[in-house]
């Protein structure tokens, strides 16, 4: 069992907001998950030519300080980190495969979470309360958010196992239920290039939605062809640069809520989470049908 | 009406309350603020109390209901009155899947839709919907009815037994061993009454029946000895 949610802002007036109530849906699944919790937030796009990373460090006290400096210094760049508990993210003025390339032959402890232009993201075992605290979700602006709360059931509780999986640029994904395909897939996508982290089964479906969109899939197409290949339980909440979509597989076991407000599109497996929400108690509330994709995009 | 704020005094408290009312007691209505969602809402009622849920309800609201009269003034969550015994629970909005799952007796209402597996494993339990219900609903009924005032997803009675399934629009497609079956004038009612019981306003000459072919192996006489 394990919890999803996701938030997407419609009134960008509501952004400074997004932490404090992305904190709240979390800690609404806590029942569901109390073993880890995750997170990826969009926000504070970087400029043209820069790129985002956020990199983990399971030691709290790891020297951050010297990191964003130590990559300006050897790509000759602007470069700058802002540190919150395990994670730092990286902000640096360099093409990314220059900075991956430079954090995997320097710093190979270190585990690259999310890249791309707004995406950050944050897992850590843990409480949902805890990591909503430690990482200090609730100072957060962003326009959109989603999250996991982990009950592990068929792997350890470590900070790699927990969601969200991100194998792409911007893109993300938190997944509840399980793939029964994920091997033969894993090594499809594989050969196709696309690089996996983890055993984990969730990590594959986000490996396959990022490669049907780099072979030029909408989000909405890439999802439906998700639905022919993807073998097994899930209800999907995925985020991108600007979109935000939420898919079950056709069987549809696993819960899932939508509302929507004029303000905002969220999404969780149970109301519970989505009753703190500002005007939750006048949003039109709804189950998403099996197979059905739901998407939002900003434009 | 005794009205009680659920965020002030949580569900197991709510829930003792309850359990703690004897046969004669005064206290017989009830109104719950501020649900927000929460699991196990009037579950394992024993005595014939109103009980009105004002708001969104969790999993398994009113499970185990005997006797009670319960309302939700929102929607609902999985397993709404699941194996309820008798009473009845009424929900104004829509509910989530397995509706009534297992249930014994009683009426269980749905105003508006009801998600997949709705009556799945009902045991004699009275079903009435005023929307549309979800694939899979009545997977293996054993007894009761489930009347559909809209339409029923796929697989509609599934592996059925003796339950009767009543649907007034479209079915996507009935499960194993489900037929069409005459409505005949008892039939009609039987389905005006269940629509009385719950409310609801709809013609019986519009809706159509469907049960059991009793081809399945379970049915086969032939199969009796290995039991």
């Amino acid at each position: 069992m394990c919890g999803i949610v996701g938030l997407f802002l419609k009134n960008p007036a509501l952004e400074p907001t997004l932490g404090r109530h992305l904190g709240a849906m979390l800690s609404g699944m806590s029942e569901r998950g109390p073993d880890s919790a995750g997170f990826a937030i969009y926000r504070d796009p970087v400029p043209a030519g820069w790129v985002k990373i956020t990199v983990h460090h399971a030691d709290e006290t790891y020297p951050w300080g010297g990191l964003a400096p130590a990559i300006a210094k050897a790509l000759n760049v602007e470069a700058r980190g802002e540190v919150r508990a395990s994670h730092c993210v990286l902000r640096v003025a360099a093409p990314l495969d220059a900075v991956g390339c430079w954090l995997k032959q320097h710093c190979p402890e270190l585990r690259v979470m999310g890249m791309g232009e707004t995406i950050e993201i944050f897992k850590e075992k843990g409480t949902p309360e805890d990591v909503v605290r430690r990482f200090r979700v609730a100072e957060l602006a962003g326009s959109h958010a989603v999250g996991h709360t982990r009950m592990a059931t068929e792997s350890a509780v470590t900070t790699q196992h927990s969601h969200p999986f991100s194998t792409g640029l911007d893109l993300c994904l938190v997944h509840n239920g399980s793939l029964s395909n994920h091997n033969r897939l894993r090594a499809w996508l594989a050969r196709r290039g696309i690089a996996f982290q983890t055993d984990n089964d969730s990590e594959v479906a986000a490996g396959y939605f990022t490669y049907r969109l780099s072979q030029g899939a909408t989000l909405d197409q890439a999802l439906e062809a998700g639905l022919v290949d993807l073998d097994g339980f899930y209800t999907f909440a995925i985020g991108t640069k600007d979109g935000f979509a939420v898919l079950r597989d056709s069987f549809a076991c696993k819960p899932a809520v939508l509302a929507e407000t004029d303000d905002w599109v969220a999404m969780a497996s149970e109301y519970r989470s989505i009753a703190p929400l500002p005007g939750a108690d006048r949003a039109v509330i709804w189950e998403p049908a099996p197979a059905t994709v739901y998407s939002w995009s900003k434009h | 009406m005794i009205t009680v704020d659920l965020q002030d005094i949580g569900v197991r408290a709510l829930n003792e309350r309850f359990h703690r009312l004897p046969p004669d007691t005064n206290e017989r209505a009830w109104r719950v603020l501020n649900p927000r969602g929460a699991h196990a809402l009037a579950a394992g009622l024993t005595q014939p109390i109103v009980v009105e849920i004002a708001g969104h309800a969790g999993y398994y609201c009113g499970g185990m209901n005997k006797e009670a009269n319960i309302t939700v003034a929102g929607h609902a969550g999985t397993g709404l009155g699941e194996n309820i015994m008798s009473g009845t629970i009424r929900v104004k909005g829509n509910a989530s899947q397995s509706a009534a799952a297992s249930g014994h007796g009683g009426l269980v209402v749905i105003e508006g839709d009801a998600s997949s597996r709705c009556g799945i494993s009902m045991k004699g339990v009275d079903i009435v919907v005023g929307g549309s219900v979800g694939h899979m609903s009545a997977f293996m009924a054993q007894a009761g009815h489930l009347v559909v005032c809209g339409d029923a997803g796929t697989h509609l009675g599934d592996s059925i037994y003796e339950a009767v399934l009543y649907v007034r629009g479209a079915v996507a497609s009935l499960g194993s061993d489900c037929v069409e079956k005459e409505m005949t004038p008892q039939h009609h009612l039987k389905l005006k009454e269940l629509l009385a019981r719950a409310g609801i306003a709809a013609d019986p000459k519009d809706f159509r029946r469907y049960g059991s072919a009793r081809q399945l192996y379970n049915f086969k006489v032939d199969h009796a000895a290995r039991y």
